[in-house]
C-alpha cells in the first residue's frame, strides 16, 4: 500500500484559511454578532474563538459531542470533558458550529443530536477550516477554509497555538489504533 | 490516560487516577442531568441487567435511572418472583443473562465476592452495587464526588465514619477511596463495631467521639444493620444513641463548615436525629442525586473500556 509522505501547512496559509472563513461569514451574515457560535470540542473550540475575535462576536461557546458519539467501545474514552457550554438561548437562535476538520460528517451529525437536545435553534449552518473529504455522511460545510483530498488512510491535524507564528496543519498516515493491534496479537 | 477496567468490582482495586477520571465522568454526566432533555444516546441498544438479590431503594433506582439517562434498555431482576426461588444458582443465572443477550450486570448480592465471582465467568461487564460487607464501589465513588464537591481536593482533609463499621461495605469503599486521594480517615464508635483490624486499611480508630467529630471536615454515619448482625454487638438501640447517636448537642462540637452525610438509609432517631439529618449541613439528599451521575459514569465508563493490549500497542 503506498502511503503519502507527511505534509505540513504553515502558520501564512493557516491564516488566510481562517481569514476566508471569516470574510465568508460576514458576507452572509453582515450582522454576525447575532449569531450563536459553537465550537465543536475540543478541535473546533481554538477555531471558534479565533472566528470570533476576528469577527467581533461575543457569543461563543463549547459543544461536547463526547455522549452523542455512536461508536461507544471502538475508540477510548477521553480523561477530561469539556462540557458543552452556552452563551445564549438556542431556541430560534441562528446557531454557527465550528470544527477544525470536517470528514465522515459523524461528529457534525452528533453535534447536532446535542445542539437539539437544548433546544430548537432556527438556523444552523456549519464551518470547518479544513474539509479533508472522504464523506460518510449527507453533510456539507456551508464555509470551509481550505479544501484537501486526503486520503482515507491519512490522519489530517490542526494545531492552533497561542503563538500564532506556530499554527500548522499536518496530513500524515493513519495512527492505526486497531490495525497495530490486530498485528500484536 | 484511558479507561482499560471491564468490570467495577471493588475501590480498593483502583488507582487514583481511575478514581479521578469516574469524578469528571461524573461531573460531566452531572451537568446533563441538570438540562431540560437529561438523556443522552451513550448507551443505546445495551442492555443492562439489575440483578439486585438484596433488598435496596437507592442504589437499584439510581443504577435504573442512570441506565435509562444513557438510553440503555434495564431489565430489573427480582429475585422473590425469579427461579432463585426454585434454586437456580447464581451462577446458572448469571449465565442466563449473558445468554440474553444482555451487555452488562449489575449485581448486588448478600455474599462478599460475588461479583468477582461473575466476573470471572463471564464476558460482559460486572459491576458491584454492594456485595456483604465487602465494598459498595460506587457509593464509595459518590461519597467522595459529594465531598470533592463541597470541600475542593480531599488531599489532608479529615473525614470521620461514625457507626456499624464491621458490616459496612459503604466504610470499607469510603476507607480505600478516601486513603487513595490523601484523606484522613478516623473510624468511631463502640469497639465492637469498630475492630482495631481496620488500622490495616489505613485508617485511625478512635472510640472518643467528641475529638473526632471536633477534628472532622466530613462526618459521615453509618445506619446499624440488623440484618447483618447474628448477634447483638451493643445492649441496645436505645443505648447505642445515648452513647453514638449524633444529636445537636454533639453536632455542636463539630467544625462549624463540617458537612453530615449518610449513604441511606436512615434509622431517624438511631444514628441521626431528624433535625440534622434535614438540617442545614446535611447533604444526605445530594448523595442521591449524585449517585445518578456517578453510576452514569461507571456504566459507560466499563462499556466503553478498552482492552489494555490495544492500549499498549498505540502508546
Amino acid at each position: 500500500m503506498a502511503v503519502a509522505k507527511p505534509k505540513t501547512i504553515g502558520p501564512r496559509e493557516v491564516h488566510a484559511a481562517i481569514e476566508r472563513l471569516a470574510a465568508a461569514i460576514e458576507a452572509r451574515h453582515p450582522d454576525s454578532k447575532g449569531l450563536l457560535v459553537l465550537g465543536i470540542a475540543n478541535g473546533g473550540i481554538p477555531v471558534a474563538r479565533r472566528l470570533c475575535a476576528r469577527l467581533g462576536i461575543r457569543r461563543v461557546g463549547d459543544l461536547d459531542i463526547s455522549f452523542h458519539r455512536d461508536d461507544i467501545g471502538k475508540h477510548p474514552i477521553p480523561k477530561e470533558f469539556t462540557p458543552t457550554l452556552l452563551p445564549g438561548d438556542v431556541n430560534g437562535a441562528t446557531v454557527l458550529l465550528v470544527d477544525d476538520v470536517l470528514f465522515t460528517g459523524r461528529t457534525v451529525k452528533a453535534a447536532l443530536d446535542e445542539l437539539f437536545d437544548h433546544g430548537r435553534p432556527a438556523t444552523v449552518e456549519l464551518a470547518v477550516l479544513v474539509d479533508r473529504g472522504c464523506r460518510r455522511l449527507p453533510v456539507a460545510a456551508d464555509f470551509s477554509g481550505i479544501a484537501l483530498a486526503a486520503a482515507q488512510d491519512e490522519d489530517v491535524v490542526v494545531s492552533l497555538h497561542d503563538d500564532p507564528a506556530r499554527d500548522r496543519i499536518d496530513i500524515r498516515p493513519r495512527e492505526a489504533r486497531a490495525q497495530r493491534a490486530a498485528s500484536s496479537r | 490516560m484511558t479507561w482499560t477496567r471491564r468490570h467495577l468490582l471493588s475501590i480498593e482495586e483502583l488507582s487514583l487516577a481511575e478514581i479521578e477520571q469516574i469524578h469528571a465522568t461524573s461531573a460531566a454526566f452531572k451537568k446533563i442531568l441538570q438540562r431540560n432533555v437529561k438523556k443522552v444516546p451513550a448507551l443505546r441498544g445495551k442492555t443492562i441487567v439489575n440483578l439486585f438479590l438484596e433488598p435496596s431503594t437507592r442504589t437499584r433506582m439510581a443504577f435504573d435511572m442512570a441506565a435509562k439517562r444513557l438510553s440503555a434498555d434495564v431489565i430489573a431482576f427480582d429475585a422473590a418472583s425469579s427461579s432463585t426461588q426454585k434454586g437456580e444458582t447464581l451462577r446458572d443465572t448469571a449465565e442466563n443473562i449473558q445468554a440474553l443477550n444482555a451487555d452488562m450486570i449489575v449485581i448486588r448480592h448478600a455474599a462478599a465476592g460475588s461479583p468477582l465471582y461473575l466476573s470471572k465467568i463471564l464476558d460482559i461487564p460486572v459491576i458491584n452495587a454492594g456485595d456483604g460487607a465487602h465494598e459498595h464501589p460506587t457509593q464509595g465513588l459518590l461519597d467522595t464526588f459529594t465531598m470533592k464537591e463541597h470541600l475542593g481536593s480531599m488531599k489532608g482533609r479529615k473525614v470521620a465514619i461514625l457507626g456499624d463499621i464491621l458490616f459496612s461495605r459503604v466504610a470499607r469503599s469510603n476507607i480505600h477511596a478516601l486513603t487513595k486521594m490523601g484523606s484522613a480517615v478516623t473510624l468511631v464508635g463502640p469497639s465492637t463495631l469498630v475492630p482495631h483490624g481496620f488500622t490495616a486499611l489505613g485508617a485511625k480508630v478512635s472510640h472518643d467521639l467528641k475529638s473526632a467529630l471536633a477534628d472532622a471536615d466530613v462526618v459521615m454515619l453509618l445506619r446499624i444493620q440488623h440484618e447483618r448482625q447474628g448477634h447483638r454487638h451493643f445492649p441496645s438501640l436505645g443505648e447505642y444513641t445515648s452513647m453514638f447517636g449524633l444529636n445537636k448537642t454533639r453536632a455542636s462540637w463539630l467544625n462549624p463548615r463540617a458537612i453530615i452525610m449518610h449513604p441511606g438509609p436512615i434509622n431517624r432517631g438511631v444514628e441521626i436525629d431528624s433535625e440534622l439529618a434535614d438540617g442545614e449541613r446535611s447533604v444526605i439528599l445530594e448523595q442521591v442525586t449524585n449517585g445518578i451521575a456517578v453510576r452514569m459514569a461507571v456504566l459507560y465508563l466499563c462499556a466503553g473500556y478498552q482492552p489494555e493490549h490495544v492500549i499498549s500497542s498505540t502508546e
